[in-house]
């Protein structure tokens, strides 16, 4: 396989987007996309999209042609890409393959998602779609329940505590106040997390992502090809990706998410690094917990002493590790298909030192973590700055 | 889906009697029922099998906002429990006051109502655990 380089990025401001409508936000985030690789649009030989949940969001399906479409990409294929909360993640790591075969030398990756057009309880039901809707959902589980049972046991093993899982959104809500495209720009503390009532014990309303507008696009070119159009392409060293149980209670532990552990050992075998070499990481953080487990399972911290890695603030801006610069799912915003790809995103202006007030030191390799459902999709991705 | 009457009664027999199937070839005991060993695939050999009515909690969550259908009866306990035959899987805890439901506590079988179909108001059966 051939090296791949992302040769432009770029996304719309996530939040909720009452005055615009999917393919607006397709057509934003594509256009930035392609000005900011230096390429026409001729040039694009096939699309990947990342969309969880759009029949339920808005009752459009085939999404795949709607943003060839729109984009005015017709007649290239275009192909929509479904992994729950990780289909962005997985779209771009179609799109990765179907430049490192040769099949193509420049593709698109988009990630979208619409989920305000209808009600949070309409909502939370498609998203409980990413989960086992037959036998846990159907007996009166919600997702932030299932991520409650892995913090309680995280708990009960490792002593974790709801103060340090707190740390995590205090955090990342402080990083998103220099993300102009953050949906929540404004610091939040311990105390906040503590008082903003529960969810499903031992989670809380500030533990949680919330529901988002957005879509963000990367173009991926042969790195052979890459200095043609752009002159900061970023180098994929790695993509790996890696499937679990889709019920929680199917897992033989409920502390990690075993996917991300092997997608992330086969990413750091790809990409001949260790954990140690990555100054940036976009970790899927869609509930507090979710990080702690993250950092761990992606061996930026031992197993157990995330929640206090946490609190202590090693995983801060240019602390041991950046975490979340962007502001993570939980502020930076979470429309679900579009997450993975957007982590693509700020992975890459940290990589060109593009992140301005959130902007880490030295930035050589930067890496990304996207999670569908509880964890029955984990996509590990590492990228090299471009000399 | 809660409005998807197949849902409902497609597995009310294994819902009603907590029906699974145990792998004759490595003994692994699922619930809820699966065509195919995740062990032994190909060479696995799954037969229907009533489940033992104890078991343990691994996890626990209180749950205070609920989904549709679920609204009447919030808060209440959702847990991951394992049965004495080594199967897990996802249920309610009810009948137990709060302090009692933690890890590692003792729980049975009970049989209870657990949702309510919207369009036609179809009634769920089902599994619930109490602590004992």
């Amino acid at each position: 396989m051939r090296s791949v380089s992302v040769i432009g990025v770029g996304m719309t401001k996530f939040g909720e987007h009452w005055d615009s409508s999917f393919r607006e936000m397709v057509g934003e985030a594509g256009a930035k996309a392609v000005k900011d690789a230096g390429i026409e649009g001729r040039e694009l030989q096939a699309i990947y999209g990342g969309c969880m949940a759009s029949g339920r969001f808005i009752g459009q399906e085939h999404i795949g042609a709607l943003i060839a479409d729109q984009m005015g990409l017709n007649p290239i294929p275009s192909t929509r890409c479904e992994a729950a909360c990780a289909s962005g993640g997985v779209a771009f790591r179609q799109g990765f393959l179907s430049v490192a075969s040769g099949a193509y030398d420049v593709v698109a990756v988009g990630g979208v998602e619409k989920m305000t057009d209808i009600s949070t309880e309409d909502a939370a039901l498609a998203l409980g779609g990413a989960g086992d809707q037959e036998w846990e959902l159907f007996n009166g589980a919600t997702f932030p329940a299932i991520y409650a049972l892995m913090a309680r046991r995280h708990m009960l093993d490792y002593g974790t505590t709801e103060e340090q899982m707190a740390a995590c959104a205090v955090k990342n809500h402080a990083n998103a106040t220099h993300n102009p495209y953050a949906q929540y720009r404004r610091a939040v503390t311990i105390e906040d997390v503590m008082n903003s009532g529960y969810i499903a014990e031992p989670l809380k309303l500030l533990d949680c992502s919330p529901i988002t507008d957005g879509a963000a696009v990367a173009i991926l070119c042969a790195t052979e090809k890459a200095r043609q159009f752009s002159s900061k392409p970023v180098e994929i060293l790695a993509s790996s990706q890696a499937s679990d149980s889709l019920a929680l209670a199917d897992r033989k532990s409920l502390t990690g998410l075993s996917a991300t552990r092997i997608a992330a050992e086969q990413a750091f075998k790809q990409a001949k690094l260790s954990p140690a070499d990555i100054q940036v990481a976009e970790v899927h953080d869609c509930f507090t917990i979710a990080e702690v487990m993250a950092i761990e399972d992606l061996g930026f911290f031992k197993k157990g002493t995330g929640g206090k890695a946490s609190a202590d603030g090693e995983t801060a801006l240019n602390a041991r590790v950046s975490v979340n610069t962007s502001g993570g799912l939980k502020a930076c915003g979470h429309p679900v298909g579009a997450t993975g790809v957007k982590q693509v995103v700020e992975a890459c202006w940290q990589l060109r030192g593009e992140a301005e007030g959130r902007q880490a030191a030295n930035v050589e390799h930067a890496l990304t973590h996207n999670v569908g459902g509880s964890g029955a999709t984990a996509v590990v991705h590492i990228f090299k700055r471009g000399d | 889906m809660r409005d998807a009457l197949p849902l409902i009664w497609r597995n009310s027999s294994e819902r009603y009697q907590l029906k699974g199937t145990v792998c004759e070839n490595c003994g692994t005991a699922y619930f809820p029922p699966r065509k195919i060993c995740a062990k032994c695939r190909r060479k696995g050999r799954l037969v229907a099998k009533i489940m033992p009515h104890d078991g343990k909690i691994v996890s626990y969550s209180k749950i205070h906002a609920a989904p549709a259908g679920f609204e009447v009866e919030a808060p209440y306990f959702v847990a991951i429990i394992e049965l004495s035959n080594g199967a897990r899987f996802l249920t309610q805890i009810v009948d137990t006051p709060d302090e009692k439901v933690r890890e590692g506590a003792a729980v049975r079988l009970v049989f209870r109502r657990i949702c309510e179909d919207e369009k036609e108001g179809a009634i769920a059966y089902g599994y619930k655990f109490k602590v004992v």
